[in-house]
């Protein structure tokens, strides 16, 4: 008997929900519905499990289900001083997994692919699948959870999850810095939170125990003007994938608005991105494991990773 | 004809072939090496190598794949055989490479913070060559001083440092990779998040039986300026593993905290003289890393909530050499027990965090009926226990008490909401015990993800997955003995 498989009725019932033959796709919120191309019409439509199951602050982990909002669970963790490097864009946590985009303080919290721990799923023919573990490290096995984070639920439908959890630093501050190339004020601050640039001004997240957020402000104030803000700024709709290089000279590659995450190289931008090839032998592999995991196609018909 | 003999012979199609591709000093078939080959840092007993190849390209390494699978040869990569699972033992006499002459740092690029190596790169080589930059290389296993950077990438390693840092796999950015049929993919890139399955992210951690990394990837952490080792010792195990969860729970994520218990600090101590106390039931090493300010602030919060638990004395490191004599005795505390002890087995397990102390107990229990001696130094932060079981092979019945007693230990980890192995991985050491962790389903899914990258299970055949749903390896180990080897 695995000492993974629990007796949650819920994740049964969202197994007999999805049962074994049609086309399927879950249904979240849809912030995302238009990744990896349409859906086929097809595809029956289904909601995944919701609630938090088990959450420990002392461990560092939170096991929720997928159908839950991202904005309950991080409610939940923000009373315990801690969030998770999911990104609350008004979504559910599976479907937060299922994209894999990380949050916009990517930086400070970490990447969503990281913070998957374990992750449950209904597989193509049915059953429950569980991959990873309930603990923050571990070597056990092949790392499934990898593989289901940003595969938009095309191997399995994902049904929960275990997070790793992060503490909420003491103090955020966001300030705006002009006339400074932003390479410097990332490269002047040991851990920020986020280092954004528009082609003109650059915003920072400076966090961690007062003192020393003092300390880095009061040093980037030797580099650039700089002023207290309240918020980041508003991101344009479409995601770039670049180097952290590349988005630091992005204002040469697009005429639009641009909102560049320096150091990690994702732009949020007016145009849409220009296609980029994949490794034509990576994307074999890919194939493969589709057609491994879901032989007959029946796991959101229509979409694929990376599409 | 004797064995060996036949393995020189330069007409041996395999060897042949292989020389052709690279040459002869580079392609060994003999005894000795093969002998070394054979093993690696496990207790397991050895396997029986292949010819041993040692390449320095990629393209060397996709002429191996491609030769092996016309001989239908498995391949077994090898780095510096450090593994303590027995991930590198070779069985069904593969081919063998070793990625020790792929040594080099390509570049070290800080404008990406990514540093690009070779896989046979050591760890620890990595960071003196990054630190004048003002960087390092996060992960650092207690091996770091001769384990390779293939070889990290293949185990997921880890190392008290991961606590704040995370294991490789958060730090491997891109992987070029020699699938077993000798195609090169690159999997991942320096771009962050970028769409499509993370198979990079598949790949890390999965033993060798996906292929061969040739090009690695990795990020650099740039070094903190402030850091603060605080060394608190107490009068119960259960006293330290409580402060480690509340100092946990207080929001304070040092970038190390690391548990050893008396035995170890004895030994350690007639080792190295680190300056560790030797009549504490246990002592904690925390480590705080960041700037000036907030690493004074969290180092006397875990004072406090050492004292609180009854913390018996708190030092704090008041020198770079006392800092680095403390972190010598933890890193060396395996060479110490290898000074008193014939031999030892070093086990991997994870519990949550608030399970430790239960766990600990039960070790002690399981080991003293087994009539076992265990010493205990462990990950504490990540709930990561590494308990050594000291014993000599030459007793009659002694092995067989000591697997006995690791078998427990496992199985009281499971029963503690735990998982097999947080750094080490499964490698021949805990096949068996996979399902006892994982359903037949899952189990059955992992083989998905296998063959998706090696169809006829060549890579490393015989490693991870229980017998019963590894895809092709029962059938690729029984077909490589035959013919070739005589």
């Amino acid at each position: 008997m695995s000492t993974l498989t629990s007796t949650d009725r819920a994740l049964y019932e969202f197994a007999a929900l999805v049962g074994a033959d049609d086309p399927i796709a879950v249904e979240g919120n849809r912030t995302r519905w238009h990744l990896g191309g349409p859906l086929d019409e097809s595809a029956r439509l289904v909601e995944a499990p919701t609630g938090i199951v088990d959450y420990q602050p002392s461990e560092m982990v939170v096991t929720v289900r997928a159908g839950t909002t991202v904005a309950e669970l991080h409610e939940t963790l923000a009373a315990a001083g801690q969030t998770s490097a999911l990104p609350d864009r008004g979504g559910t946590v599976g479907g937060a997994v299922a994209v894999g985009e990380n949050r916009l303080d990517r930086l400070g919290r970490g990447s969503a692919r990281d913070a998957v721990l374990q992750v449950r799923y209904v597989s193509a023919e049915g059953e429950i699948v569980t991959g990873g573990g309930p603990v923050v490290k571990n070597v056990s096995g092949y790392n499934l959870p990898k593989l289901i984070v940003g595969s938009l639920g095309t191997l399995g439908l994902i049904a929960e999850v275990v997070l790793r959890t992060n503490p909420l630093p003491p103090v955020q501050r966001w300030i705006r810095a002009e006339r400074v190339d932003p390479r410097d004020i990332r490269d002047a601050l040991l851990r920020p939170g986020a280092v954004l640039w528009d082609g003109t001004s650059t915003w920072a997240l400076v966090e961690g125990h007062e003192v020393d957020v003092d300390a880095e402000v009061d040093k980037l104030a030797t580099l650039a003007d700089i002023a207290d803000v309240d918020a980041p700024p508003e991101l344009p709709p479409h995601r770039w994938f670049l180097s952290p290089q590349g988005a630091a000279h992005v204002d040469t590659m697009t005429d639009g608005a641009f909102i560049a995450s320096i150091g990690v190289g994702t732009v949020w931008a007016e145009e849409p991105p220009q296609p980029t090839e994949p490794d034509p032998v990576a994307a074999q592999i890919a194939e493969r494991t589709k057609q491994l995991f879901d032989p007959s196609g029946r796991l959101n018909p229509g979409r694929r990773a990376g599409a | 004809m004797p064995l060996f003999r036949s393995m020189r012979e330069p007409t041996d199609p395999l060897v042949a072939d292989l020389t052709a591709a690279l040459d002869a000093g580079r392609v060994r078939a003999d005894g000795a090496q093969r002998s070394l080959a054979a093993h690696d840092a496990s207790v397991f007993d050895g396997g029986i190598a292949g010819p041993v190849c040692f390449p320095e390209t990629t393209e060397e390494v996709q002429a191996i794949m491609r030769i092996a699978e016309q001989h239908g040869s498995a391949v077994v990569p090898r780095g510096a055989g450090t593994g303590l699972a027995g991930g590198a033992i070779p069985l069904g006499r593969p081919v063998v490479v070793s990625t020790g002459r792929m040594n080099k740092v390509l570049s070290v690029d800080t404008d990406n913070r990514i540093a690009w190596v070779q896989p046979g790169v050591i760890n620890l080589d990595l960071s003196k060559k990054l630190r004048p930059k003002g960087f390092h290389f996060a992960p650092d296993p207690s091996s770091q001083q001769v384990c390779t950077l293939g070889g990290n990438v293949a185990n997921n390693s880890g190392g008290p440092h991961c606590l704040a840092y995370g294991v490789t796999d958060a730090h491997v950015v891109s992987l070029e990779v020699v699938l077993p049929d000798g195609q090169i993919a690159v999997l991942g890139g320096a771009e962050d998040e970028p769409p499509g399955l993370d198979l990079r992210g598949a790949f890390v951690g999965s033993e060798g039986t996906l292929g061969i990394a040739t090009k690695i990837g990795v990020r650099i952490t740039p070094n903190a300026p402030a850091v603060r080792t605080l060394l608190l010792s107490f009068a119960t195990v259960r006293d330290a593993a409580q402060t480690v969860s509340d100092i946990i729970a207080a929001g304070v994520v040092p970038a190390a905290l690391e548990v050893m218990d008396q035995r170890m600090t004895v030994a350690v101590e007639n080792y190295v003289a680190a300056g560790y106390p030797t009549d504490a039931a246990a002592v904690l090493l925390a480590e705080l890393e960041g700037l000036e300010g907030g690493v004074e602030i969290d180092a006397a919060r875990i004072e406090e909530l050492g004292r609180a638990n009854s913390a018996t004395d708190v030092r704090l490191a008041g020198s770079e050499e006392e800092r680095a004599a403390l972190w010598k005795g933890r890193k060396t505390a395996f060479g110490a027990v290898a000074q008193i002890a014939s031999d030892y087995y070093l086990h991997d397990t994870v519990v949550p965090r608030a399970r430790l102390a239960d766990i600990l107990e039960q070790i002690y229990e399981i080991t003293d009926r087994h009539e076992v001696t265990v010493m205990n130094v462990f990950h504490a932060g990540d709930g990561n226990l590494h308990p050594l079981l000291v014993f000599d092979a030459r007793e009659e019945g002694t092995l067989e008490r000591v697997h006995a007693a690791g078998a427990e230990i496992l199985r009281a980890s499971l029963a503690a909401g735990g998982v097999l192995s947080g750094e080490h991985g499964i490698g021949v050491e805990k096949q068996a015990y996979m399902d006892e962790l994982f359903s037949s389903a899952d189990l059955d899914h992992q083989n998905r993800l296998r063959q998706a990258f090696d169809p006829a299970c060549r890579a490393n055949p015989g490693k991870v997955l229980p017998m019963g749903h590894s895809c092709a390896d029962i059938q690729a180990l029984r077909e490589m003995p035959t013919g070739v080897w005589g």
